[in-house]
């Protein structure tokens, strides 16, 4: 398939690795931080392709893992509300709350429904008067402009029925955080999804700061190589900065009518990362002007009480401090099938992902 | 004319009603006039052989000599039709292929009817001659079946179950267990068809694609490759609901076998790749109605290519893996760049991702 298949050459990919190997003489950790792209390494072994000298340890951008308990809670609390349709991207509905899933809510005849963007929810909406059809809007950067456009357009169109239970974040004060905190990572591949939105300049002073390389890069093999090559060079000279490498899809401004519309209808707010715990602006919520669209308003759902199970390490993990397998519960008392944190869950998690590493082992 | 009854000068086409009913009603379950008519207008009808004939309690068959195999299905796919198919044809395509699987020749089947108060009897009477074709087409009769109603909203519609009948000749022995090391791993086509083409059509997920299902009877196919091969084809097994993946995680761990697969060289139709892209599903993990897997020694396995290859259902037949000693009960994918990944089974449905 074209503008595919050119990125998963498997020469390309070996010539970039061995470029890789033939340039570093001593240890680099590196932190993918996109869920995407933890993916793809995982899925094609490029990981694992690496010289040891270069390790990749996995960020926190999977959308589904740092998603606040609490919200999963009050998703599902909504989802159980008489005359609701709860609509959301299919992975979400996995994700162990307190006391149940999503996926437990619909068998016990909740509405439940998958949907594939937030504008299907809307038309659903504009279909189903009678109904309350509310979208679990979580999400990156990359998801939070069809979110923005589904409330924008629900405004313009006077769909009262219509609202988004939201769970934004954004990716620069969570790489920020973990600076902050102390990560032990010498340079960030950052998810170029987030970047086409987003432009670059919010990193620019990240790397100043830190004198660290941050290199912009895309979800293809040929990408997260030509990514990892980008960062172990800048190391290796001692140079740092950003650097775009995805330059198919990225451009220093991003996507000039997503921000504006982004800016429209968000405003940023404090948000909590399961498991990492509140970073200061790290999200977005709509402005008081769209507020008619907020679930979290528009139903009054008692007081949230979330209770996360105590052998899990997920916020450990999603910081970079600490390997799955190294978690007394792994593989064991928490498994794909039983899952007792999110990174278990998602096929981005870091936990999920390391399942399979070790039955390759 | 009340608004439930039929107009029979509505159309041009010969009307056929039942009772002057234009949608099921629980009257045509409740075993009166109103079921002999449905039976008699729609299904005897349809399925016409002189096996279902008499419209006794059961049929009774002819069988030659082997052992008999029994297999059943049932059918409850939504959207009810979708490109390339509906769920008559793939109710007769599901159990010929589960029987096929076992390296049966397939002689009968019987169909059981779950219909929902309120369905359009006109939905009924396609679905019912589209599994009539497929039956015809396939030369395997629906030999006596089954009809009940529910009360509208403890149904969705219609589901149908199937169960099927066959003869394996001696000396063919087909069992996930078989796979042995040295074995290859065929499949007969591309992978992932039929649910991207279900997919394609379901509420709330349209898009428009070319790709239709896949649903075919393939015991025309697993009958040449007999013929050939005879005891050399170890497994057969048709990857249906999850997937190439799924069906060979199973196989490996009945044969306490590890299956190796070459990402490069699975066949995947372009509209299908690039619907799973968009989807963000794994097209090894999409069902498929009209493909199998075939397992056999290497020595044989281009004799067994070709046979595939040669048949009409089978022209884009593939070498995708082979078994192997190591990792036993796992199924290994080397990816394309070269990449090795554990290809598991999934916890429960392929969700689509977020991003």
């Amino acid at each position: 398939m074209k503008f595919v298949d050119e990125y998963r050459d498997a020469a390309a990919v070996r010539r970039l690795v061995a470029t890789i190997a033939a340039r570093v003489t001593r240890p680099w950790t590196l932190m993918e931080v996109c869920g995407g792209q933890t993916h793809t390494l995982v899925r094609t072994g490029l990981d694992r392709m690496l010289p040891d000298a270069v390790t990749l340890v996995h960020g926190p951008g999977c959308p589904v893992c740092v998603t606040p308990l609490e919200q999963i809670d009050r998703a599902i609390a909504i989802a159980r509300t008489p005359g609701v349709t709860f609509t959301s991207f299919g992975d979400m509905l996995r994700v162990p709350g307190s006391d149940t899933d999503l996926l437990a809510v619909k068998a016990a005849g909740g509405d439940v429904r998958i949907v594939y963007s937030p504008l299907d929810a809307l038309r659903l909406a504009e279909r189903r008067p009678d109904r309350e059809v509310v979208f679990f809007a979580v999400g990156f950067e990359t998801t939070a402009p069809a979110n923005a456009m589904a409330v924008w357009l629900a405004a313009r169109r006077g769909v009262r029925n219509f609202s988004i239970l939201g769970s934004h974040a954004r990716v620069p004060p969570a790489i920020e955080a973990l600076l902050a905190d102390g990560a032990r990572v010498q340079a960030f591949l950052a998810a170029g999804h987030v970047c086409a939105v987003m432009g670059w300049d919010e990193y620019e002073p990240i790397a100043e700061r830190h004198r660290l390389p941050i290199v912009i890069t895309g979800f293809e093999p040929i990408d997260l190589a030509h990514g990892v090559l980008a960062a172990v060079t800048a190391l290796e000279a001692g140079r740092h900065g950003v650097e775009n490498v995805y330059a198919r899809a990225v451009t220093r401004d991003g996507n000039v009518a997503a921000r504006r519309l982004l800016a429209e209808v968000f405003e940023d707010c404090d948000r909590a990362w399961r498991g990492i715990g509140t970073i200061p602006a790290s999200g977005w919520r709509l402005r008081p002007a769209y507020a008619a669209w907020d679930a979290e308003r528009r139903f009054d759902v008692g007081a949230i009480a979330p209770r996360e199970p105590a052998e899990c390490i997920a916020g450990a993990v999603l910081r970079g401090a600490a390997r799955p397998d190294r978690c007394p519960a792994f593989g064991t008392r928490c498994t794909p099938d039983h899952p007792l944190g999110a990174p278990m869950v998602s096929s981005e998690g870091a936990c999920a992902a390391y399942v399979h590493v070790a039955a390759l082992a | 004319m009340s608004a439930g009854v039929r107009d029979a000068a509505a159309g041009l086409a010969c009307p056929r009603p039942v009772s002057g009913y234009a949608h099921i009603v629980l009257g045509h379950g409740g075993g009166g006039r109103l079921t002999q008519r449905l039976v008699d207008d729609v299904f005897a009808r349809a399925f016409a052989n002189p096996a279902l004939a008499p419209l006794h309690d059961g049929a009774v068959l002819r069988v030659g000599a082997g052992r008999i195999a029994i297999s059943t299905d049932t059918f409850v796919v939504t959207p009810r039709w979708f490109p390339g198919g509906d769920l008559g044809s793939l109710a007769v395509h599901g159990t010929v292929n589960d029987l096929a699987m076992c390296g049966a020749r397939p002689i009968a089947l019987t169909a059981g009817f779950v219909l929902e108060e309120g369905l359009a009897l006109d939905e009924l009477e396609r679905l019912v001659d589209s599994m009539a074709a497929a039956a015809r087409d396939a030369g395997v009769p629906v030999v006596t079946g089954d009809t009940k109603v529910v009360d509208r909203g403890r149904g969705d519609g219609v589901f149908v179950n199937t169960t099927g009948v066959g003869v394996v000749p001696d000396g063919i022995t087909i069992a996930p267990a078989r796979a042995a090391p040295g074995d290859v791993v065929l499949v007969s086509g591309t992978l992932g068809d039929h649910g991207i083409a279900v997919l394609s059509v379901r509420d709330g997920m349209g898009f428009e694609s070319a790709v239709r299902s896949d649903s075919a009877a393939l015991h025309g196919m697993v009958g040449a490759l007999l013929a050939a091969l005879g005891g050399d084809v170890h497994v057969l097994r048709d990857p249906t609901r999850g997937g190439a993946a799924s069906a060979l995680n199973e196989i490996a761990r009945s044969a306490a076998a590890g299956v190796a697969i070459d990402e490069a060289s699975l066949p995947v139709a372009a509209p299908v790749q690039a619907a799973c892209e968009l989807l963000g599903l794994d097209p090894l993990y999409v069902a498929n109605e009209g493909k199998l897997l075939a397992f056999v020694p290497a020595a044989r396995a281009d004799e067994a290519l070709a046979v595939l290859r040669a048949h009409p259902l089978g022209r884009a037949a593939a070498r995708i893996g082979h078994v192997v000693a190591d990792h036993p009960g796992r199924v290994v994918l080397r990816s394309r760049i070269g990449g090795r990944r554990i290809v598991d089974l999934l916890s429960g449905e392929q969700l689509p991702r977020i991003c």
